[in-house]
């Protein structure tokens, strides 16, 4: 590696990238709320927290190619552990939520009273679907359960944990779910103060999360994982456990989905079933497929992108808005399956066309005035995410 | 009084909805690898023609006839214009599939809700099915055995195709060894095409035949479409025998947990049964072996 | 077995990054605002607790927005399309007739999706980004109670037209369906005066049936009647073959019946097909309103009961214009029902509340509810200023040939509201319990 002082702003800008994207993305979510609303910064919170969810898949579907359709079942297990938990700080100890009370139970039950602790909730969000994805992943992925069978399964496991909350009513609140929540670890959350706070937890979550995919991605786990997903015998032959990679990739994905589906309580004050069925979870994937699955960013911005559009045409074009989602899978997946991520081969190509590429080799030999310009360009590439974010 | 044998006709009854269900996807995506998401659509498509039947026709037991063969043609149809439009350039990434289906499921459940309108409608039944029958002094639903009987010659109608028909032994040469296929002289295109057209028509057929249980509306076809999938799955892939087996095994069992606790535990009992026997059978009840380990 | 000799490179990475990410959170930590102990203790200090909330409703020009969240997409779109018809029919005759203290209302209609979240979404961007004066829709109890706490939050008002559980009285709702005593009870009474004694309950798996069976529970022990069989099925389930066996062989000779939308078809279907009749063994139904018998198919339900606070065929001069009124607007074959005369009563409601008021404010429209009164289809109806109820008529109907449903037994009078259930002696079970419950569940002010 060069010394810094006599690399070329391109260079510094190839080099860096990672760091000068992290570097803006922090400065754009430090800055969001200067420019934007409290309404509309709920909603990108909320994106966000979708957004979450899409980084993982990116990671289990994309690298490592579990098509997963149950990522609502992770993400609903993160909901309910801080759901609960910010229910029982609500209402204090000795009592039992008003659902609970109108179906004539005295008691709060045991797996509540576990989350009373924030420690413990906290741990609890990411922990639980991460050990129930280790668990079934040891389960089927040892039995070579995989492709459309894994698909299936996950499904069908999304399809019975909303049946079983609806069933469960008495002690998960059933269809309503639980809402109503008054504080967030005893912050008030109709404060906007703290609206701001939690969007900055959603934001810098998700920015974690796209750099710890990143280090995996790099990392010659991130080479093991795609050695599975595209030639899983041959990784045996070469004596790794293709069963523990996936595990590791799966429940990885189910952590951040976890996490995702805690801040979601925050930020909409409600989980129920709804949320996490059949049919939410599959739409989980829709930024996945139009940013690019197996991109870095593309998920997330994807994700950031179908959701900004739901929120604005759902509401003029109710109907249209169900083909739009239709047409997405179907287009995209049969005619451009890497999604927006197909069309990255086309920026050399561009700034080639508009010169941009002259100017960063120019600023090889160049003084300090046109490093500016070069870097600028260059560092665009890494950080559309962020960008997004904060026009959403 | 006993319960036990009312029991077990409802767990039979259940078991051959389930294997009407999903007879169709047990064949494409047993002989192609396709997993049909829009597979409950069709079956809605066959679901809204008995309707349209029983307004058109006034006489009912023919309508449910001339709908029964409709609604095979018009699901079938549907499926054959989704494999030529978009499957046909997926052959090698069948994972993919499952996602495309998805968004023909949403295009054509709106599509559904803009012609008919999101009320639910029903197709009136003959009069003969809606009555109860009585065998050993039990009354039970005429339209769930008529269900029954057409779940069993369905099957055996697709059985003698598959293993008798010229037709049915370049669909099993196609599904084995598409390239030996190929090279014996068959066309795998047109045969993934009829194939298609099959599976789907017999979505049709088992909507039509379902309609007399339920209310038809655009989410029809979601009510079955997940159970549908774990059928396959746990009967092996390309299996008749093994689909035949598992629905009515699943059946029995959902009706036989159901009795003593609820409706949903019954319900997420079968989940869990079917990811339970696939530590033992990854490969589901009927596999087929195989030294290829791709 | 597997090696991971990627770990020890990550960990240095990892370090670092977190250091960053720790770096930036901390930073960002003492932006956060006011804690819930805070903000009670702020709202214990100032007595009237409500002006937290700034409304931001603009009175000044010649018009005035109101909003309604009902789901025009999603499952349950096909019972609130209904009612956003019925509500927009009665600010287009109120607009006729020169608005609500002179100033025309504008609509602005919202989404639900069928989806809670999205309903308290909805509710928000009404409230806070439309700045309309109220608000009127909701059909689930889910949809409900999870618009609750925006309302509560930022003092607005929701107007929910859809009979209920009970157990609920917020300031900020007015709740102008039938509270359990307005429906269920009556519904109990019509059964033991005809001499049924054995009760088999069947529901869909939600808040509703579930409170509603344990009031039926508690009536039964009280009343010398007995309940054989209680059964749920998840929302939307169509298989009803155990369920129907467990009901033929539990002795039951009556069903009350809280299932909702689709499995209600199925039910019934499996009802007749094996053998049970409506002369022998009647089921009395909670959720089927007009447009639903066409949907499950006359032939399957004719003789069968319902329990509302209205039917299309009511005879008083004020239904025969709602209904004339409605056809003209909407088509000949739509037929009326409860939900969609309560939401259109509800409009009125608050335009009695206004007026009375002299204002859009809502603590003088709050304050001034009680009494108000209204001359609606279902008969002549009054606020309860301190539960937010209304008094309501109620009717048992027996389903028709005609697909309509004709009165075979009504109240003395208008019921008074209580949704807690207080003034029966059988219902003291009930009342116990819910003494735990905490936050909105009090009475209004």
């Amino acid at each position: 590696m060069k010394k810094l002082t006599t690399m070329s702003p391109a260079e510094f800008a190839a080099t860096y990238k990672a760091w000068i994207g992290t570097v803006i993305a922090v400065l754009l979510i430090l800055l969001a709320p200067s420019v934007m609303s409290v309404y509309n910064l709920g909603l990108l919170s909320k994106y966000l927290c979708y957004a979450m969810v899409a980084v993982g898949i990116g990671l289990a579907w994309g690298q490592g190619g579990m098509l997963t359709l149950g990522q609502g079942l992770f993400f609903g297990l993160g909901a309910y552990v801080m759901a609960i938990h910010m229910k029982l700080s609500d209402i204090g100890p000795g009592q039992v939520p008003d659902f609970m009370a109108q179906y004539g139970i005295t008691e709060v039950p045991g797996f509540w009273e576990l989350f009373r602790n924030p420690v413990i909730a906290v741990i609890g969000v990411a922990a639980v679907p991460g050990a129930i994805a280790a668990l079934l992943g040891l389960a089927v992925f040892g039995r070579g359960v995989r492709g459309a069978y894994f698909a299936i399964l996950s499904q069908a496991l999304v399809a019975a944990f909303s049946v079983l909350l609806i069933g469960q009513s008495k002690t998960t609140g059933g269809t309503n779910g639980l809402n109503d929540f008054k504080g967030f670890f005893g912050y008030d959350l109709t404060d906007d103060a703290n609206k701001q706070m939690i969007f900055y937890i959603c934001a810098f979550l998700t920015l974690a999360m796209v750099l710890i995919v990143w280090w995996i991605r790099r990392s010659f786990m991130g080479d093991l994982i795609i050695g599975v997903r595209d030639q899983e015998n041959r990784m045996k032959f070469l004596g790794y456990n293709p069963a523990s990679i996936k595990v590791f990739a799966f429940s990885l994905a189910a952590m951040f989905a976890g996490i995702g589906g805690a801040m979601f309580v925050p930020v909409v004050g409600i989980i129920s079933p709804s949320d996490i069925g059949v049919t939410p979870s599959i739409l989980m994937l829709a930024g996945v497929v139009i940013g690019g699955r197996t991109t870095l960013l593309g998920p997330v911005v994807g994700t950031l992108l179908v959701r900004f559009a739901e929120t604005q045409l759902s509401e003029a074009y109710p109907s249209a808005w169900t083909y739009i989602e239709g047409l997405i899978f179907i287009l995209i997946i049969a005619f451009v399956p890497m999604g927006l991520g197909q069309f990255k081969g086309l920026w050399p190509w561009v700034k080639e066309k508009i010169g941009l590429g002259g100017a960063a080799a120019a600023g090889a030999a160049a003084g300090a005035a046109e490093a500016v310009a070069g870097a600028g360009p260059a560092a665009k590439t890494t950080s559309p995410t962020t960008a997004k974010a904060v026009n959403a | 009084m006993n319960m036990l044998f009312p029991q077990i006709v409802a767990g039979l009854s259940n078991g051959s909805i389930l294997l009407l269900a999903a007879l169709g996807l047990s064949l494409t995506f047993g002989q192609m690898g396709v997993i049909n998401n829009a597979h409950g659509e069709f079956m809605m498509a066959g679901a809204y023609t008995a309707y349209v039947m029983s307004t058109l026709i006034g006489n009912k037991g023919v309508a449910l006839a001339v709908a029964l063969v409709v609604g095979f043609v018009v699901s079938g149809l549907l499926g054959l214009l989704l494999d030529v439009a978009l499957l046909e350039r997926m052959r090698s990434r069948p994972l993919d599939t499952l996602l495309v289906t998805f968004g023909v499921s949403l295009v054509l459940q709106q599509l559904a809700r803009d012609i008919f309108g999101a009320t639910p409608v029903y197709a009136a039944a003959p009069e003969a099915l809606t009555n109860p029958v009585t065998v050993f002094g039990y009354s039970f639903s005429a339209g769930r055995l008529f269900i029954f009987i057409l779940s069993i010659v369905c099957v055996a109608a697709l059985y003698a195709v598959l293993k008798l028909t010229p037709l049915g032994r370049q669909i099993r040469a196609t599904s084995e060894n598409r390239d030996l296929a190929e090279v014996s002289g068959i066309s795998t295109r047109t045969v993934d095409h009829v194939t298609f057209f099959l599976g789907s028509g017999i979505a049709g057929i088992a909507g039509v035949a379902l309609s007399l249980l339920n209310s038809i509306s655009f989410n029809f076809g979601t009510t079955f479409i997940v159970q549908a999938f774990l059928v396959v799955v746990a009967g092996g892939v390309g299996q008749l025998k093994g689909a035949v087996i598992a629905s009515f095994v699943l059946g029995l069992c959902q009706s036989a947990i159901e009795l003593p606790t609820s409706a949903s535990i019954g319900q997420v009992a079968v989940f869990l049964i079917v990811v339970v026997f696939l530590q033992f059978r990854p490969q589901g009840l009927v596999a087929i072996r195989s030294r290829n380990l791709a | 077995m597997t090696r991971f000799p990627v770990m020890r490179r990550v960990r240095a990475r990892a370090a670092a990054t977190m250091c960053v990410a720790a770096a930036v959170l901390a930073t960002g930590g003492c932006g956060w605002g006011r804690t819930v102990a805070e903000k009670e203790a702020l709202e214990a200090g100032s007595a009237s607790a409500a002006g937290t909330a700034k409304s931001c409703v603009d009175t000044s020009g010649s018009s005035i927005k109101i909003g309604f969240v009902n789901s025009l997409s999603g499952t349950m779109a096909i019972s609130e399309q209904t009612v956003s018809d019925s509500l927009h029919m009665a600010v287009d005759e109120i607009n006729a007739k020169g608005g609500v203290l002179g100033k025309q209302l504008k609509v602005v209609q919202q989404d639900g999706k069928s989806e809670p979240a999205v309903f308290a979404e909805k509710a928000k961007t009404l409230i806070e980004k439309e700045c309309v004066a109220a608000v009127f829709g909701g059909w689930t109890s889910s949809s409900r109670k999870a618009m609750l706490p925006v309302f509560e939050a930022d003092n607005a008002l929701l107007f929910y037209p859809l009979q209920y559980e009970g157990m609920e009285a917020s300031p900020n709702i007015f709740y102008s369906g039938a509270a359990p005593n307005q429906q269920i009870v009556p519904a109990l009474d019509y059964l033991k005066e005809k001499g049924y004694k054995k009760l088999f309950l069947v529901g869909s798996d939600y808040v509703f049936p579930q409170t509603a069976n344990r009031v039926v529970k508690a009536y039964a022990a009280g009343n010398g009647m007995e309940v054989v069989g209680e059964e749920y099925t998840p929302m939307g389930s169509t298989d009803f073959t155990t369920i129907v066996n467990k009901l033929k062989f539990s002795g039951a000779d009556a069903v009350v019946n809280t299932l909702n939308g689709d499995s209600n078809v199925a039910f019934f279907k499996e009802y007749k097909a094996s053998g049970l009749k409506a002369a022998t063994t009647p089921v009395i139904s909670m959720s089927i309103a007009e447009e639903e018998v066409s949907a499950i198919g006359v032939d399957n339900v004719r003789g069968q009961l319902t329990a509302w606070n209205y039917y299309q065929t009511l005879g008083n001069k004020q239904n025969r214009t709602f209904v004339r009124n409605f056809k003209a607007k909407y088509g000949a074959n739509r037929p009326t029902s409860d939900p969609m005369e309560s939401a259109y009563t509800s409009v009125y409601l608050w335009k009695g509340m206004v007026e009375k008021a002299k204002s859009f404010d809502v603590d003088k429209v709050k304050a001034a509810a009680d009494g108000v009164t209204f001359d609606a289809p279902e008969g002549k109806v009054k606020v309860d200023g301190e539960n937010h109820h209304i008094y309501k008529t109620s009717y048992i109907g027996e389903i028709g040939d005609d697909k309509l449903i004709h009165t075979v037994w009504k109240s003395d009078g208008p019921i008074k509201p209580d949704p807690y259930l207080k003034g029966y002696d059988w219902a003291a079970s009930l009342q116990s319990d819910s003494s735990g419950e905490s936050g909105s569940g009090t009475s209004g002010n």
